[in-house]
């Protein structure tokens, strides 16, 4: 694997050029052997008349195209007004840890199940690769997903990248339970996983049998080291903390287990004296992708563009407000809407050139309706912090500039 | 009676959490839409996997619940634990666990605008074994598991009594620890959100 890395960054610079005034072509020879020769930008404009790069171990990404994640000391965001679809480049995918990437040796990756069970085991990957499978894509989020910024300067990364999507494939919690012989007593189960913080999280015992999964593969290939290489737990719809990443340690038990992540972190303030816990469901959220902070747009048509998603199932209805939220349009969703995932929007719009504000909101199979930031404040007594999912509006500026605002 | 029905619920369950992922084919076969996969049952037990030793089990099963089960033998004090934090905490969460840069762990004065929002041990932690079980596992942060089980227990006292929740001299072991009493706990309700239009 490292082989070919070093291999794939070393012809890659040298076939695409690091200067940008020179560039490289391959020029197949009579022996089949691959030469390069230094030509200059102008020469190589028609590339119909230049044989192309030859096939390689690894793709790439256009040396044009360059998405990249926000990172801070302790998390990574998606750049979701860069991306199109639903699924997330998995190395685009949101990173939130507690204590560093860990790398750990697939050869050496134990997962150990015990407490209220019949036959305490131990599960090695290939152990784990061996049980039926499962598949399925769903969203992942941080329950501390949101920001804003007075000076309306701040992208739909920033407010809410802490969310992306792919296709997770492992075996099914309940398939591991049925053969360890869970207690019919079990209520909760603690969660660790073998990073640099240990970190634990209590799940009740009914969402390990509904759809929890020990994920080795994310979006067709082996889970990457910032998602939990080489496994995870994947809790569809909840928060992503508890979705413990290298997992190495299931306790199955009768009570919650308290820990810092459960008490200190991932719990609310609701009013003046009430600290909410155990909030697993994501809310129903959407967000206008385009246009969005720091696009331009021209007077005209636009197709406003966005995603939307909901921990408590399917979306059924994105709208979209073209008028500051005055009136509101039904936005067309994108198939395929699954449960627990992102589904994409479009509404075609065409912009009379006045300043005005684009906001959408979302609503899902449980008539959950997406709230603004005043009704959550309101419901919260005034409190920010975890779960905050409200409508986030765009401000379309006469000369085409586009803004954030808070809703 | 009560073992029959606790098997009936185990398998009930774990029958509906494997349908839940076969992909609908179930579904699609009892709507007569496609015809049943000639995929063979499920056995009793798939065999994979070794049984885990107690030995293998003891040397990570590190966590401590509420009630104090997993503590280790060992005990300390908040003057022990005080030299310990200046020595090896001080640097990231300052000299009185109040000036950071990281985490602020004790409450401290929060008469000023800015630090009225504080969740420190003191004020917003329930448990004072979550105190034991985070330092040991994550703490130092540059330099986790590195501490003895007396020096997480001097440490957690020294935290506990720099919040006002215990006195300087009180030794917390095993048995101690889970009764400090925590003024935070009385605040904690689960999630009260529930599927549909109300906002929470
Ligand atoms: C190198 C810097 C560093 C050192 C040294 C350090 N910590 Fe920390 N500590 C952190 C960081 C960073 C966090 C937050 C980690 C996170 O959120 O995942 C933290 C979090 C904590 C928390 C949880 C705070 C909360 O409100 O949830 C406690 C308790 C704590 N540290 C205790 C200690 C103790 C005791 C020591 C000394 C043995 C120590 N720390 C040494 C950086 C440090």
């Amino acid at each position: 694997m490292m082989e070919i890395q070093k291999d794939n960054k070393f012809s890659r610079r040298k076939l695409l050029g690091g200067a940008a005034t020179a560039a490289v072509v391959l020029v197949q020879t009579a022996s089949g052997k691959a030469f390069q020769a230094g030509m200059t930008h102008k020469e190589i404009e028609d590339t119909t008349k230049i044989q192309g790069v030859l096939p390689g171990t690894l793709g790439t990404r256009s040396d044009f195209e360059k998405p990249v994640k926000a990172p801070s000391p302790t998390s990574s965001r998606t750049p979701l007004q860069d991306l199109y679809g639903t699924i997330t480049p998995s190395d685009l995918h949101y990173e939130r840890h507690h204590g560093g990437v860990p790398a750990i040796d697939p050869s050496k990756y134990e997962l150990v199940i015990h407490g209220m069970v019949d036959k305490p085991m131990v599960f090695t990957l290939a152990d784990l690769k061996r049980f039926p499978s499962v598949s399925r894509i769903a969203f992942l989020e941080c329950s501390g997903n949101y920001r804003g910024a007075n000076d309306g300067k701040i992208r739909p990364q920033d407010i809410c990248g802490l969310t992306s999507q792919s296709e997770w494939t492992g075996v099914a919690l309940s398939t591991l339970f049925r053969e360890v012989g869970v207690s019919s007593k079990a209520t909760w189960f603690l969660a660790e996983g073998g990073d640099a913080a240990v970190m634990t999280r209590s799940v009740p015992m009914t969402k390990g049998w509904k759809d929890a999964i020990i994920a080795y593969a994310q979006n067709g290939e082996a889970v990457r080291p910032e998602q939990g290489y080489p496994a995870r737990l994947f809790l569809p719809g909840w928060e992503g903390n508890t979705s413990v990443k290298w997992i190495r340690r299931i306790e199955v038990s009768d009570q919650p287990y308290m820990t810092r992540e459960e008490t200190s972190k991932y719990t609310e303030s609701v009013g003046p004296a009430k600290i909410r816990q155990f909030s697993f469901t994501m809310d129903t959220r959407s967000i206008i992708t385009y246009p969005s902070y720091p696009a331009s747009v021209e007077k005209g048509w636009i197709e406003i563009r966005g995603i939307a998603w909901s921990g408590r199932g399917k979306i059924v209805r994105v709208e979209v407000s073209t008028n500051a939220g005055k009136s509101w349009q039904l936005a067309a969703l994108q198939d395929p809407v699954l449960d627990k995932s992102i589904t994409a929007f479009r509404y075609l719009w065409n912009w009379d050139g006045e300043p005005t504000e684009i906001m959408s909101r979302a609503i899902d199979e449980t008539g959950y309706v997406q709230p603004f930031l005043k009704q959550l404040l309101e419901a919260r007594g005034g409190n920010m912090g975890y779960h905050f999912n409200p409508v986030t509006a765009w401000y379309l500026q006469k000369d085409g500039k586009v803004l954030f605002k808070a809703t | 009676m009560i073992k029959k029905l606790s098997v009936i619920t185990v398998l009930f369950v774990s029958l509906a959490s494997y349908r839940s992922y076969t992909d609908g084919w179930q579904e699609r076969v009892s709507e007569g839409l496609v015809a049943k996969p000639d995929t063979l049952e499920w056995p009793k037990s798939f065999g994979f996997g070794r049984p885990a030793t107690e030995k293998e089990i003891a040397a990570i099963d590190i966590d401590i619940r509420p009630d104090g089960k997993g503590l280790p033998a060992g005990q300390g004090n908040a003057v022990t634990g005080k030299a310990i934090y200046a020595a090896k905490c001080s640097a990231c969460h300052g000299a009185t666990g109040i000036e950071g840069p990281n985490d602020r762990l004790v409450v401290g004065d929060t008469s000023s605008v800015k630090s009225r929002r504080v969740k420190a041990i003191g004020n917003y932690w329930p448990y004072a074994t979550t105190v034991f079980d985070y330092v040991r596992r994550a703490m130092p942060f540059n330099e986790p598991g590195s501490l003895t089980d007396e020096e997480v227990y001097s440490l957690t006292a020294y935290l506990l009594h720099a919040n006002g929740l215990i006195d300087s001299k009180k030794v917390l072991n095993a048995k101690t620890l889970p009764q400090v009493d925590m003024p935070a706990k009385k605040y904690y309700v689960p999630d009260d959100r529930e599927d549909g239009p109300v906002i929470r």
